[in-house]
């Protein structure tokens, strides 16, 4: 496999402030020595309190705040909040409300992973100014040998005139001052890949705003739908055949294109970056499964709930909620104790970067049997590949053999980017499946039910569990005379981000990035592609141990 | 102030063909624009020619992310009135927003600075609240806290527009007990001069921002604002007013429990908590994602535009 570039004459800080393209605000800070980075702290530095904000309220009410801790990840908070107090109150919801909330969860993750892919993710790997060389008649060839899909060259070319025109304005928007601009010794695409895929950025931006649309038909809106309620769903319009019609016509627009465009871009960038393949992995994986036929039961779902430690896919751990700890021994929060969710507490003691026994984070460390795991579409796609599920395990195959690389080279940057596109083409599959099964339910209901009864408790407690997009999420409620007592959001980016824990164990991402080549420090680009292959979503950043004196250093950007 | 002389039909075209876009469906998405401006489809090629530019620098616009959850920035992403790459590539020059720019790390510092002191000038959209408590430290980009990077900027802004209700009125981190100190644009630097258009939502819906927008690019001003220092020509009506549920409302015709037959039927969500008669916004007229709304989707109005909606709305449910 090839070798990532280096520059081994560099040792010294390098800055990203702030990390762009994801959700929130990140900044990296990590030491280099010979070109690779040596040590790298993740550092949370925006505290809302949401948390805070949740107790004393009507737990009914709580969806739609914790709905607005992320509005990239949609629905999703929303979703493990009204599971969570559905389970609290203890109501079974009808199979009807179940099977639309699971196809609007499908229809996030289609969504999602198009645009994480090419809006947050592509501009790592592709010059889009390099297209201006390119031959249009040549990359529609290639396009065309790459992808069922016809492809014209005068479509190609009027989108490079577009850019050409667009760069010659001397205004060039949101490519701004980009890494790649005049060249870049880490970029390695030729003009026509460039171009074809600068033309399909520019496509997803349309075809994103329709399989949101699809979210739309049944969800109300989005971002943020509003169409559940503890014991259901609210959206009776979603049981008519022409709204079912709509969402199935606006989906398959979306598998479509995951098919003909997403999969095989991802393959052919890919294919020119398999040196991304040689770092950026971590060791422990965890994921809650997802798609339940029961809301109830973590192991009704398509995909497996389960852990692999130590990389190794011989062997898939059941996943226990009772081993979920989150730390803060190194988060600005009072205390130093590993909490269970339930009792955790959210109390903000602001100490700056490395104060009180050095903390750095306003992110918790969440561990699962004291280990640091990672979650996310790797985390799933291992967990289901290891049990056997059959889907993933063909996709996979045909992914590793057309890059022909074997499963080892999934534990990195490269590996967890494929991932995200079999997750996205796994689940691509089953939206015709699923929606006949909503129509065959809804033929077999007399009157159907969407909504059960229930009545809210004086004292209870649930979990809600989901995963998502971005991995493993669960959301926790305690209530006390009808009121929210307290209430813990243990999402992806905590368990990804996570600062190091009690134990000084490093995060996902802290232990991705370390080791990660840097070809250019001035321009960084790998670890954009590093810390992006996570798809984060919460504001954090990172700082430095200087690895000659060991002395703690926040450095700024100059 | 510019003044705005009617172009000839032809660099209408003109400018249409060069940028690939199909005339008919490009003025179809401008109709939309115009509709929710209150405006005939007369004026759909008026804003074709508003977002499309001149021959001329288009403005630059700068975009600040405060303390928020980014569902503005992916509303926006959903516009399909016209679609986001015309606003980007063709209606303005956006240098600095950091959900979708290419930059990072220094080289996004460098133009969110060269755009603010630069000699052209600039408009600056905000979207989430500035978080004040211990003098901003819970909130920092760059290293800069979020308070002292949003003074400097809209400040010098030629506009200012907040976009979304956190940035319109604080949001949600503004909720009891508002940990973190959030406020909102013009509470906080209103005393410094800065006079922030609000399109409030949760999240907005963009075509409101688009058409803000589009008037300005067309006027060189702002439009016309009400006391809460929204564009009366989207927020001047209560959503109860434009609700399609209304007619059961004035009859009587309530839903009493989500799971009933009532409900079932599409009455009015009235008893059930809905805050359309005390939110005003246009989301019955103009749609999300030109599809649907959430009484649409059978759940009652919470009241997303309305400054302190988690607070005053709440509880959402009523029975």
């Amino acid at each position: 496999m090839a070798e990532a570039k280096f520059d081994a004459s560099y040792n010294g800080p390098v800055v990203v402030d702030p990390l762009t393209r994801i959700e929130g605000h990140l900044r990296i800070e990590v030491e280099v020595e010979g070109g690779k980075v040596k040590k790298a702290y993740s550092c949370g530095t925006l505290f809302r309190g949401l948390e805070i904000i949740l107790k004393g309220r009507d737990p009914r009410d709580a969806q739609h705040f914790t709905a607005r801790a992320c509005g990239v990840c949609t629905y999703v908070h929303s979703l493990a909040t009204t599971r969570a107090v559905d389970n609290a109150v203890g109501v079974k919801i009808p199979p009807l409300a179940s099977m639309i909330r699971k196809l609007v969860l499908a229809s996030q993750f289609l969504h999602d992973h198009v645009v994480h892919f090419y809006h947050l993710h592509a501009l790592d790997f592709v010059d889009v100014t390099n297209c201006i060389k390119a031959d249009p008649v040549k990359a529609a060839k290639i396009a065309e040998s790459i992808s069922p899909r016809k492809t014209r060259a005068d479509d190609l070319r009027a989108v490079q005139n577009k850019i050409k025109a667009y760069v010659e304005s001397g205004q060039i928007g949101h490519f701004t001052n980009a890494y790649f601009l005049g060249g870049h010794p880490a970029y390695n695409l030729e003009p026509e890949l460039d171009l074809i895929a600068t033309a399909h950025y520019l496509e997803a931006l349309h075809l994103q705003v329709r399989s949101a649309r699809a979210m739309a038909v049944f969800g109300g809106k989005n971002p943020h739908p509003q169409f559940m309620v503890v014991g259901g769903v609210s959206c009776y319009d979603a049981l008519k055949a022409e709204k079912i019609d709509e969402f199935l016509k606006l989906e398959l627009e979306s598998v479509k294109f995951i098919n003909e465009v997403y999969i095989p871009d991802l393959l052919a960038v890919a294919a020119r970056y398999k040196e991304v393949a040689t770092y950026g992995g971590t060791t422990n994986f965890i994921t809650m499964g997802e798609y339940f036929t029961d809301d109830t039961d973590l192991k009704s779902g398509y995909f497996p709930p389960g852990l692999i430690y130590d990389r190794d896919l011989g062997k898939v751990a059941d996943f226990d909620p009772d081993n979920i700890r989150e730390h803060v021994a190194h988060s600005w929060f009072k205390g130093t104790d590993a909490m269970y969710p339930y009792e955790g507490k959210t109390e903000p003691v602001f100490t700056d970067l490395h104060g009180d026994g050095d903390r750095y984070s306003w992110s918790k460390g969440p561990r699962y049997n004291g280990k640091a795991c990672e979650t996310g579409p790797l985390a799933q796609m291992l967990v289901a590949y290891a049990a056997g599920h059959r889907e993933v395990r063909a996709v996979t195959d045909t992914v590793l053999k057309t890059l022909d690389i074997g499963p080892e080279a999934l534990f990195s940057t490269l590996g967890r980017t494929a991932a995200r596109g079999i997750e996205t083409a796994v689940v691509a599959g089953q939206i015709e499946n699923w929606v006949r099964a909503f129509r065959e339910q809804l033929a077999a209901e007399k009157n159907p039910k969407l909504v059960e009864k229930w009545e809210m408790p004086k004292s209870s407690r649930g979990v809600g569990f989901c995963t998502v997009p971005r991995g493993g999420l669960s959301h926790w409620i305690v209530i006390e005379d009808g009121r929210i007592a307290n209430f813990q959001l243990v999402v992806p980016t905590t368990w990804n981000m996570s600062p190091r824990d009690a134990s000084d164990v490093m995060g996902p991402i802290e232990e991705a990035l370390t080791g990660t080549p840097l070809a250019d420090p001035k321009r960084p680009v790998e670890i954009l592609r590093t810390v992006h292959s996570f798809d984060p979503c919460i504001a954090c950043a990172i700082h430095v141990i200087d690895p000659n004196s060991n002395e703690k250093r926040v450095f700024r950007v100059l | 102030m510019q003044t705005t002389t009617a172009p000839a039909r032809d660099d209408l075209d003109e400018r249409l063909a060069a940028r690939g876009l199909n005339r008919r469906d490009f003025l179809k998405y401008c109709a939309a624009v115009a509709a929710a401006m209150g405006m005939g489809p007369s004026f759909a090629p008026e804003v074709a020619r508003a977002v499309t530019g001149g021959a001329g620098r288009r403005p630059t616009v700068v975009y600040l992310h405060n303390a928020e959850c980014t569902g503005c920035s992916e509303a926006i992403l959903r516009t399909s009135d016209p679609y986001i790459d015309v606003l980007l590539m063709d209606a303005v020059n956006m240098v600095y927003q950091e959900t979708i720019m290419a930059a990072a790390g220094e080289a996004a510092e460098k133009a969110l600075h060269d755009a603010v002191n630069g000699p052209d000038g600039f408009i600056a959209i905000v979207e989430g609240a500035v978080p004040t408590a211990e003098n901003g430290a819970w909130g920092k980009v760059g290293n800069h806290t979020m308070l002292e990077t949003s003074r400097t900027v809209l400040t010098k802004a030629q506009a200012v527009i907040a976009y979304g209700t956190c940035a319109a009125y604080g949001g949600i981190q503004a909720a009891a007990p508002n940990p973190c100190g959030a406020k909102g644009i013009n509470d906080c630097f209103g005393a410094e001069g800065v006079k922030a258009v609000n399109i409030p939502g949760c999240p907005p819906n963009p075509i409101n921002i688009v058409g803000t927008i589009v008037y300005y690019l067309k006027n060189g001003t702002i439009p016309e604002l009400d006391e809460r220092g929204r564009p009366l020509m989207f927020f001047d009506k209560s959503v109860h007013e434009l609700c399609e549920r209304r007619e059961h409302f004035e009859n009587g015709r309530f839903a009493q429990s989500f799971d009933s037959e009532e409900a079932r039927q599409g009455w009015c969500l009235y008893n059930l908590g809905c805050k359309g008669p005390s939110t005003y916004n246009n989301c019955p007229k103009v749609l999300f994602n030109s599809v649907n709304w959430p009484v649409g989707a059978g759940h009652p109005c919470i009241g997303c535009s309305e400054p302190g909606f988690w607070d005053k709305m709440t509880p959402f449910y009523h029975v």
